[in-house]
């Protein structure tokens, strides 16, 4: 059952061209069917470092509540305490404890627990938010890479394959994530019909819209803040965040924890 | 060596007694029998010696009806669409949902064999064209005795995505 060297080479060579005219191979085979295949969307908006700055001098409780309005709004976020029917209305202790928030207000103090308060900012409507952060411990956490950071920076969630264990709402220190204790849709007043809802069982939570960012539009959350809130590439020099980081004078949510958070909040 | 033992220095091992070959209490065992199967089959009855005809998803929604004959293709073969549209699925879901991450396939829209672009998306380029889902999707997935989960989270409603304000 040997094999002599010719005959391993001519092997050898016949299997090499077979490898490399493989797709012209199957071209002729079946044609058209290896051209299928994937591209990027043209208009989508194309970065390195996705960031936000919130101008809290610029943001007023109108404006935030807008924000959060346009952001529940195109996501089908359900919202247990107004619910659409009479029927749904559910006893408040409930509502507190399973509300979804992408994105939502806080007092400073409780925002920015570690930092000395300062009287001028005690009570404006803080907009909170997934940090995004660049060492995100949701990510490191998570069983099975249902969620996941981009190489454009965004912590996205995989809801297909999130199994609810909740090692991220332990990890995230910033309480930016929430889980469907109950099936949400029910809850969602107009269904946004180009956004899926979720089922009960997962976690969910701001993803700096990036199905947005693919269509080339701004998050909702930024567009309906008129000017109060920042998007856009860190890494690109001439980007309006850029400039308004080098302008402004900005701080984080719990940079001491060394999660490297990527939104900026200007006081 | 005796019966269906063993022998050795130290005696004669595992020999079994002989037992007659009868089934005690044969009435009531198979009498038992014919009830379990009765019983069992049960569901079975209403549809013997029926053909279930094959299903046929409508075609006609007001989308497709608007295209042009020529236009009125899937974006895969009709024959391949038919028996791998949930691999396909499965590829749009995780191209779309997990592009840019490291390694992965960055890429929302599928390029047909023919060339023609398309958005990957299911609720907002298959829904469009098959906005009948109860007529299209679940006649076969009924037929088949498939429960596909994409529904649980994904909209029926078949429509471009709004922009928003």
């Amino acid at each position: 059952m040997g094999m002599d060297r010719r005959e391993f080479i001519r092997l050898a060579g016949l299997s090499a061209l077979l490898g490399l005219g493989g797709k012209g191979a199957f071209e002729i085979v079946r044609p058209g069917l290896a051209l299928a295949g994937f591209e990027p969307a043209p208009k989508a908006l194309e970065g390195k470092r996705w960031a936000m700055v919130v101008n809290m001098q610029k943001l007023d409780e109108a404006t935030a509540a807008k924000c959060v309005e346009a952001c529940h709004r195109v996501h089908n976020v359900p919202d247990f305490k107004n619910p659409p029917d009479a029927k749904l209305q559910l006893p408040p202790e409930i509502v507190s404890r399973h509300e979804i928030k992408w994105i939502w207000t806080e007092h400073f103090h409780n925002a920015f627990v570690e930092e000395q308060p300062m009287e001028k900012v005690q009570h404006l409507p803080f907009l909170l938010l997934c940090n995004h952060c660049n060492n995100p411990p949701c990510v490191r956490v998570c069983p099975t890479k249902a969620t996941f950071q981009r190489e454009d920076g965004i912590v996205m969630m995989d809801m297909h394959r999130c199994i609810g264990c909740r090692f991220c709402m332990a990890g995230c220190p910033y309480s930016a994530r929430s889980f469907n204790w109950r099936d949400p849709r029910p809850y969602v007043a107009q269904v946004y019909p180009g956004y899926p809802t979720r089922e009960i069982g997962v976690v969910e939570k701001c993803t700096f819209c990036a199905e947005r960012l693919a269509q080339g539009l701004m998050p909702a959350c930024v567009e309906a803040s008129r000017g109060a809130l920042v998007f856009g590439d860190l890494a690109d020099e001439k980007s309006q965040v850029s400039a308004t980081l080098k302008k402004y004078f900005t701080i984080r949510r719990k940079t001491h924890l060394g999660t490297n958070p990527q939104v900026y909040y200007i006081v | 060596m005796a019966g269906n033992g063993y022998k050795n220095e130290f005696g004669v091992f595992g020999e079994r007694p002989k037992v007659p070959k009868k089934l005690y209490d044969a009435k009531y065992v198979i009498g038992g029998l014919i009830v379990f199967f009765v019983i069992a089959s049960f569901t079975l009855w209403p549809n013997l010696g029926k053909t279930i005809p094959a299903p046929q998803p409508k075609l006609e929604t007001p989308v497709i009806l608007k295209l042009k004959e020529a236009d009125r293709k899937c974006v895969l073969p009709k024959a391949e669409i038919r028996a791998t549209h949930m691999q396909m699925l499965v590829d749009w879901r995780e191209t779309v949902v997990r592009s840019k991450e490291k390694g992965a396939v960055n890429g929302r829209e599928f390029v047909a064999p023919d060339g023609k672009k398309y958005l990957a998306s299911l609720t907002n380029t298959c829904m469009d064209c098959h906005s009948n889902k109860a007529e299209f999707c679940d006649t076969c997935h009924n037929y088949a005795a498939v429960t596909p989960n994409c529904w649980g989270c994904h909209l029926e409603t078949g429509k471009k995505l709004a922009e928003a304000k």
